[in-house]
């Protein structure tokens, strides 16, 4: 049918990766972006004249090495490493650094507790394995309970290996972690608040939780199995921004054959009889294939762009009721110079500025911070988690000047009072006097500032309540119950339609996975 | 406690019985002499007088109405005429019948539906992305069933509105006894008769002048126990009895489509796409696992079966719903469906059965066996299946 086999829709990392995969084994692709850039929340602009910003995401510390080698991404971006991977400057002056190296950080603990420093460790030891079990899901196409296949026993074989590994106890351990608060779990381990708070904040930076919530261990051990530290958080950028790397993913797809359109809005998924047809543009063209791949969210694929009454009422109230619900917003400021953070001066100082700051001064801080998110308020004294990438990365902006990308938690995409129009100056502000408070010279570095809040994010990137996951990334919405149970590889109820995007196994992140799994499936279905 | 209908001062007061079930979280008259015959008799030869407020009404309106009411019903909604009503089903994903129910269209983008079972939810998942506002009035409107021979005399008494000319399962809007009504002819009775929805306010009114002039047409208010003999001589199906919601079912075995029930005749699998669409063209094709029947009970060997005990023959006093085994022998040897609902006609002189059976067996003229126990025995009674409705007057659409 027509000139394409294969559309896909939008042009975010993840569609790109898919483009990439399929056009290598043959197909005849076209990828549809509605902007002008490709990319898709992983892009970099130049916001401020001559500063080059990565408005949403920013770390490469998630992508999978067997993408990168597929898709001959080495060659093309050059991936810098970030050490220390958090410093957590508090608000008495001293610090907490953790390294990439374990006796470094193991020196760092021991100025807050001896104890501490002796168990983290085999702490580390331990969560790596454990995280090794979740590491093995990553690549798997989720099973479809309750109807398991042979196919599906024969991929869980795969897992036997990690899972034999860990041992009887390390297994319990790891299916009794699973739903735990991060907080019971450090709580187990550490006395300092310091360093506990150092460590749950990378487990509530993508979801809308706090650390005393259930499941949050979960997203601790995901987020370790994902990175490339081989710790709890993930510590990488692209040179000259993360957009080379989604670049560099578009030249791989065109090389192998593949038709990139920017510019190229999808209005609907066009359907006849159950299966697709392929789609139409904003623009009344139409474009036929007999398979069509979205990488926008479920919310977006099937409750926009097909017409939901032409699917099952479970679907749809399924679909209707994945958990969105964005609470961070991204701040960007251009600088004149670089900031001081004394608290950070005091201690092991080479190089701390390389590496993300968390203004997480404890795990209290980090609870209490999403307290009032419940409620529809944003925080009153916000988690940040502080980048500036000019350090590692001196080509993004002009010479002597910094770049400073922040995450602000929480911000809730719900306000209970007011709206974002009103609500954001304030945040602005609260983030600025916030960061002021650690460095104090920052205030007057401050050449230009945007802030993305959830609402921006859902209006400029098509992120439904402004989660940049599409879904939040919960025990509750993973492996074979994202984006919904029974609909979980990457299949759709409209036969030749299917997704590739975060919204399904094994979510967001610049990981390049649900794309590489997606393809895969769609191969396997055309034999 | 159950709540009080809008006709309750006037039900409790004529209620003698003060028998009384609970209908859908309201009080219900089982009877309301002692016993039901005489309210039996009136229905089938005067006239019977229903509360039948209890039942889940909805109203949806807007741009996208029609479109809801077909993604939600197997008829065609489109082919449902302003002032017409339908008689429907509606099925999950799956095909499995969730209620049955009917549907009226007020107006071109304004329907009224009318349900056993809770729907509201159901409506609104289904109504996702459309234009449609779905209000419930189950509470906004009382509902009577006036049902009989001399329904439509008596009707007229009290109403401007010619009612010969109104057809079959259509409606009018009307003053009865100077209120504000709703008067459609249809009911769950199959004869000649009349559903009125009037505001609560003014329900008592039109119940007075109901009763008042239905002196001289032989009415009497009727409660469940009548109506459940006359719904089964009308060969309809009841909620619970011959089926199961798909909503409550506990296990699949206990969920039916509509082809099974003798309702295929609503299944529009032309139309364009609607809840269930896709596994009941399956079906169809494949055809249905069992087929709703009418059965006859051969009352002549029952009484056999009586006198084997030295006993005369028993014949039910009031219908029954139960879940008895189907035969294909009279050695109980093969099990080929069951019986859900059955009565003795007293107006036909006959014991009817409602039941499923395997499609082999479905057709009119076979001979099956359908189990009755006598003094704690189980027997094989032989039956026919015989055409359903078993009490079709004319009347009802005359």
């Amino acid at each position: 049918m027509g000139n394409n086999d294969v559309i896909i829709i939008g042009a975010g990392h993840n569609s790109l990766v898919a483009a990439g995969y399929l056009a290598k084994a043959g197909r005849r692709v076209v990828v549809l972006e509605e902007r002008s850039v490709v990319g898709g929340t992983a892009i970099t602009e130049e916001t401020f004249p001559g500063f080059k910003i990565s408005p949403v995401a920013d770390t490469a510390g998630y992508l999978s090495d067997e993408v990168k080698a597929d898709l001959k991404l080495d060659s093309q971006v050059e991936i810098i490493p970030l050490d220390p991977i958090a410093s957590s400057p508090e608000p008495d002056g001293t610090h907490l650094t953790i390294w990439r190296d374990t006796a470094r950080t193991v020196k760092e603990i021991e100025r807050f507790s001896p104890a501490d420093a002796a168990k983290y460790p085999v702490f580390v030891e331990r969560m790596t394995k454990i995280a090794g079990v979740v590491k093995g899901l990553l690549k798997m196409t989720p099973i479809d309970l309750p109807s398991v296949g042979l196919a599906d026993i024969r991929a869980a074989l795969g897992l036997a290996g990690p899972v034999l590994k860990l041992g009887r106890k390390n297994i319990n351990e790891l299916l009794r972690l699973l739903p735990t608060p991060v907080e019971d779990l450090l709580n187990e381990w550490f006395e300092s608040e310091v360093l506990k708070g150092a460590l749950a904040a990378s487990a509530v930076k993508d979801v809308t939780w706090g650390p005393q919530e259930t499941g949050t261990t979960f997203t601790f051990i995901y987020n370790w199995a994902l990175s490339d530290t081989g710790l709890f958080r993930s510590a990488s950028l692209v040179k000259g921004g993360i957009g080379e790397l989604t670049k560099a993913m578009a030249e791989t797809a065109r090389g192998f054959g593949a038709q990139i359109r920017t510019d190229a809005e999808v209005k609907s998924i066009d359907v006849e009889q159950g299966k697709v047809t392929g789609v139409t543009l904003a623009n009344g063209e139409t474009i036929q294939a007999d398979v069509v791949v979205s990488g926008a969210s479920p919310r977006t694929t099937f409750l926009e762009l097909l017409d939901a009454r032409y699917l099952d009422t479970f679907f749809v109230r399924h679909v209707h009721n994945i958990k969105y619900r964005g609470s961070a917003s991204r701040m960007h400021f251009a600088l004149s110079g670089l900031p001081e953070f004394p608290a950070l001066a005091g201690g092991e100082t080479d190089g701390y500025l390389r590496g993300p700051i968390q203004i997480a001064p404890s795990i209290t801080h980090l609870q209490r911070a999403f307290d009032h998110t419940k409620y529809g308020r944003p925080s009153s004294a916000p988690y940040l988690d502080i980048v500036v990438p000019t350090v590692a990365d001196p080509s993004l902006a002009p010479s002597g000047k910094h770049l400073m990308s922040v995450t602000v938690k929480y911000t809730p995409y719900a306000l209970r009072d007011g709206n974002w129009g009103v609500k954001g100056p304030e945040i602005a502000k609260l983030v600025v006097d916030t960061i002021a408070e650690y460095a104090p010279n920052f205030p007057g570095l401050i050449v230009d500032q945007t802030l993305l809040t959830p609402v921006d994010l859902e209006t400029a990137y098509d992120l439904p309540e402004g989660n940049i996951n599409h879904g939040e990334m919960t025990l509750d919405q993973f492996f074979h119950m994202r984006p919904i149970p029974g609909y979980a590889r990457y299949r759709t109820p409209v036969e030749g339609l299917y997704l590739c995007g975060p919204g399904c196994h094994p979510g967001g992140g610049v990981t390049g996975l649900p794309g590489q799994n997606a393809a895969r499936e769609i191969l396997k279905d055309a034999k | 406690m159950p709540r009080q209908t809008p006709f309750h001062s006037r039900t409790n007061a004529l209620c003698e019985s003060q028998n009384w079930v609970e209908w859908s979280g309201f009080f219900s008259a089982q009877t309301y002499e002692m016993d039901h015959i005489h309210e039996y008799n009136a229905i089938r030869l005067g006239a019977g007088l229903f509360d039948v407020s209890p039942l889940f009404k909805y109203f949806i309106r807007g741009r996208d109405a029609v479109a809801l009411m077909n993604r939600v019903i197997t008829r065609d909604a489109s082919k449902c005429g302003v002032g017409q009503i339908f008689y429907t089903a509606w099925c999950d994903d799956e095909g499995k019948i969730i209620d049955d129910g009917t549907v009226a269209r007020l107006g071109d983008d304004f329907f009224r539906m009318t349900a056993a079972t809770p729907t509201l939810c159901w409506l609104q998942d289904n109504a996702f992305g459309m234009e449609v506002e779905i209000e419930e009035v189950t509470d906004a409107y009382g509902a009577l069933a006036l049902q009989g021979p001399t329904s439509r005399d008596l009707l007229q008494q009290l109403t401007d509105a010619d009612l010969s000319s109104l057809k079959y399962f259509r409606m009018l809007e009307t003053k009865l006894a100077g209120v504000p009504v709703n008067i459609s002819r249809n009911g769950y009775t199959g004869d000649l008769g009349y559903e009125i929805f009037a505001e609560p306010g003014q329900c008592e009114k039109v119940w007075d002048a109901l009763i008042e002039t239905g002196v001289a047409y032989k009415l009497m208010p009727a409660g469940m126990v009548a109506l459940d003999m006359v719904r089964i001589e009308a060969g309809m199906l009841l909620l619970d009895a011959d089926f199961h919601s798909a909503s409550t079912a506990m296990f699949e075995v206990e969920k039916t489509s509509p082809y099974e029930l003798g309702l295929g005749w609503m299944v529009n699998l032309k139309k364009d796409h609607f809840v269930g669409q896709g596994a009941l063209r399956r079906e169809n094709a494949r055809g249905p696992a069992t087929c709703t029947v009418g059965l006859e009970i051969d009352v002549l060997a029952l009484e056999k079966v009586f006198v084997q005990n030295s006993m005369p023959l028993q014949l039910p006093y009031q219908s029954w719903v139960d879940t008895l085994p189907v035969y294909s022998d009279s050695d109980q040897r093969d099990h080929i469906g069951r019986a859900t609902s059955g009565t003795w006609s007293p107006v036909m002189k006959k014991y009817v059965v409602i039941g499923r059976v395997k499609p082999q067996y479905a057709k009119i003229g076979t001979q099956v066996y359908v189990e009755q126990t006598v003094e704690a025995r189980r027997y094989a009674v032989p039956a026919t299946v015989v055409k359903m409705p078993f009490f079709d007057p004319p009347r009802k659409r005359g």
